[in-house]
């Protein structure tokens, strides 16, 4: 990789690394086709506007609800789905961009991912250790140290070469599996992994161990993460920084410890009083918020949350919030946080 | 016509006094041509009048086939053996007459998929208000009444307007609301939970829970909870039973389970459950993975991931020790007098 410092702007706060990935004003947005001609007839705003930073050799946690755009932003990252606006540099270099940017190739071999159902995921025809080797062959690696860094791989996830390199996916558990597609998203010797809810279908004591294995793999391959999943508890865990979305955009981001201690947004703090108490004595009697999360087809005007907050005015409605600068890489989208926003709260928050 | 009401009243007398539930060494095994999987390995469970249960454990441990033992919803290739007995009734030994007269009429069940529980062709109303005719043999005009009334029982806004709604027109949480109002809508005595409220977020279970909760006490409603989740069973039981390959290894009143636990699966999951303030921290783990069903070992079966095992371990499965008043566990480490000395340290939460 050339340090050609392109577009490089030093994220927020005061992080020694520069930005590995960095996005911009990312948009996707789905049309609904109905009627018997099948004409569009709405728009599903899962991805709208969204940037953030992600320095080398940190995790990102990425939280939301469904509906809230997470997935389809990580898909968005590994260039599975085409952006209808916005762009990515990924270490300095625009992705995808004709002239001058990284070839989508070059970039899939920097980028890999790990999804949530470790199943479908993985080729029910293919042993493991060939699933492991075939990104390597692709990209051009002799069939035998393809096949030797399978096995390097698979001992490094946990799973003894000589006794799992020839089964099957139906022949191993799911934690088993998740293991194996880590090694698949290793095979290539990616700098940034993207893991889109990966211990979400696995039980509590697996769970357990996948998230240590995370954690010891990046140490020792020096990864940068981002985890993007609607557990708070488990992106606490692992985050560095977090961010937080509702309905296609970012509400919140900063560093874990603030978005956990000191959440700005109504929407953070709601979600984390949403969080079981794991203690019969604090048990809660009213709920944090009413109703569902609505509809990414018509979302709200102004501020999207402005319909299930408890602090909503007339000016939620007239304007969407900009993100309000809390300190240290702490940001959050509220006027109830931007002084002048004509909030009556207004300014409070940054105090 | 009232083949609910009968039921219930048939209920009633045996019901004073005696436990609302009364398992007693259930057994499930299913099999096949190939292999023989023995899901529930003799379960007692006992619950009380307007008590909540939660079944604890992780996929495969036996919680689900338990509860749907409780009303007889598993496939013909099941064998169950062992007694149940609901509300006073010998649930294994009912026709199908008295079988659909007692589900949902004395007992019924919500899942977590509301989806598939729902039928998308009927409107929410029509399913709620078809339930109560059958059941209570009341009049359209009157049923329609009570599924008005049970939507609102529910919360779900607007309710009138929702009556005529299908399933798909419903989001996640008013659908999973909409299922509930189908359960309660004979006024069970007993409401089977099978992780109601797992494929929610998190903003929308707290709304379930609590409303479950909220409703069990009005409604005096026994409930069995099944679920993985210890913060789920931390926030609306009142008892915890944990599974593990098909048996029930603890039971206790939940705050002081969850405080300290008994049995070493119990003190792994707890320890393996990611919270705040671990942040950094080496997550603890149970190595291993839970024994195949179809071959169990002889003896305690969490004995091969456990570190704490001794040979007595692997001779027959422990019998239930009950160090305390109300609390169990089926390990050889708990004494049946002092509790915590035998136990090992309790870990802090």
């Amino acid at each position: 990789m050339s340090e050609t410092p392109t577009d490089h702007r030093p994220g927020p706060g005061n992080g020694p690394a520069r930005p590995l990935l960095l996005v911009r004003d990312l948009v996707k947005h789905f049309p609904i086709r109905g009627g018997l001609l099948g004409r569009p007839v709405g728009t599903v705003r899962a991805v709208d506007g969204v940037s953030f930073a992600v320095r080398a050799g940190e995790t990102l946690g990425i939280v939301g609800e469904s509906g809230c755009g997470k997935s389809t932003t990580a898909r968005l990252l590994m260039r599975l789905l085409e952006p209808d606006g916005g762009g990515m540099a990924f270490d300095g270099a625009p992705v995808g961009a004709s002239g001058g940017g990284m070839a989508l190739k070059e970039y899939r071999r920097q980028v890999q991912m790990v999804f949530q159902d470790s199943y479908a995921s993985l080729n029910p025809r293919l042993p493991i250790e060939d699933t492991i080797a075939f990104a390597p062959r692709v990209h051009g690696v002799p069939a035998r140290e393809a096949g030797e860094r399978a096995h390097a791989l698979l001992a490094a996830v946990g799973l003894d070469p000589a006794q799992f390199a020839r089964r099957y996916p139906h022949e191993l558990s799911g934690g088993q599996r998740q293991r194996v597609n880590i090694a698949r998203a290793l095979a290539l010797n990616p700098r940034l992994v993207l893991l889109d809810e990966p211990v979400s279908a696995l039980d509590k004591s697996v769970e357990a161990q996948v998230l240590n294995l995370l954690a010891d793999l990046k140490e020792r391959f020096g990864l940068t993460y981002v985890f993007i999943s609607h557990d708070l508890n488990v992106v606490q865990w692992i985050s560095d920084r977090v961010l937080v979305m509702y309905l296609g955009k970012v509400v919140e981001e900063g560093p874990v410890e603030a978005i956990y201690e000191r959440p700005a947004h109504p929407y953070t703090r709601a979600l984390l009083a949403s969080r079981p108490a794991m203690d019969p004595a604090r048990r809660r009697t009213e709920p944090p918020l009413t109703g569902d999360p609505p509809n990414p087809v018509n979302p709200p005007s102004g501020c999207r949350f402005r319909t299930r907050c408890p602090f909503a005015e007339p000016v939620c409605a007239e304007r969407a919030p900009a993100a309000a600068d809390l300190g240290g890489g702490h940001a959050a989208a509220c006027h109830m946080a931007l002084p002048g926003s004509g909030h009556s709260r207004a300014g409070r928050l940054a105090a | 016509m009232s083949g609910a009401a009968a039921a219930r009243e048939a209920a009633r007398p045996a019901a004073n006094g005696a436990p609302l539930v009364r398992v007693r060494d259930l057994t499930v095994r299913f099999v096949s041509r190939d292999a023989t999987v023995c899901a529930v390995n003799g379960v007692d469970l006992d619950l009380a009048a307007g008590e909540v249960l939660c079944i604890l454990g992780e996929s495969g441990s036996g919680k689900s086939v338990s509860l749907r033992a409780l009303m007889r919803l598993l496939p013909r290739t099941a064998r169950v053996g062992g007694s149940v007995e609901v509300a006073g009734q010998d649930v294994l030994a009912m026709d199908e007459r008295r079988l659909a007269d007692f589900r949902g009429g004395v007992v019924s069940m919500i899942f977590q998929e509301p989806m598939t529980a729902l039928d998308p062709v009927f409107t929410i109303g029509r399913q709620i208000a078809e339930t109560v005719r059958r059941h209570e043999g009341v009049s359209r005009a009157a049923a329609e009444a009570r599924a008005l009334e049970l939507l609102e029982l529910v919360q779900i806004p607007s309710a009138r307007r929702r009556l005529s709604a299908y399933p798909h027109e419903l989001s996640g949480g008013l659908r999973q609301r909409a299922m509930i109002a189908v359960a309660l809508a004979c006024r069970p005595r007993l409401l089977l939970a099978d992780e109601p409220t797992t494929a929610l977020d998190a903003t929308v279970q707290i709304q379930i829970l609590l409303l479950l909760r909220r409703l069990q006490e009005e409604l005096g409603m026994g409930v069995i909870f099944v679920t993985h989740d210890l913060g789920v069973a931390g926030e609306i039981a009142d008892r915890v039973a944990v599974m593990y390959a098909g048996r029930v290894v603890e039971e206790g009143p939940v705050g002081a389970l969850l405080a300290a636990p008994l049995h070493p699966y119990a003190r792994g999951l707890l320890g393996a459950t990611v919270h705040a303030g671990l942040r950094g921290a080496r997550l603890t783990t149970i190595p291993g993975a839970p024994p195949s069903l179809e071959r169990l070992p002889e003896g305690c079966a969490f004995a091969p991931r456990c570190a704490e095992a001794e040979p007595a371990c692997l001779a027959a499965v422990p019998a239930p020790r009950r160090p305390a008043p109300g609390r169990m566990a089926r390990c050889v480490r708990v004494g049946d007098a002092a509790p915590a000395a035998a136990a090992g340290a309790p870990r802090a939460v």
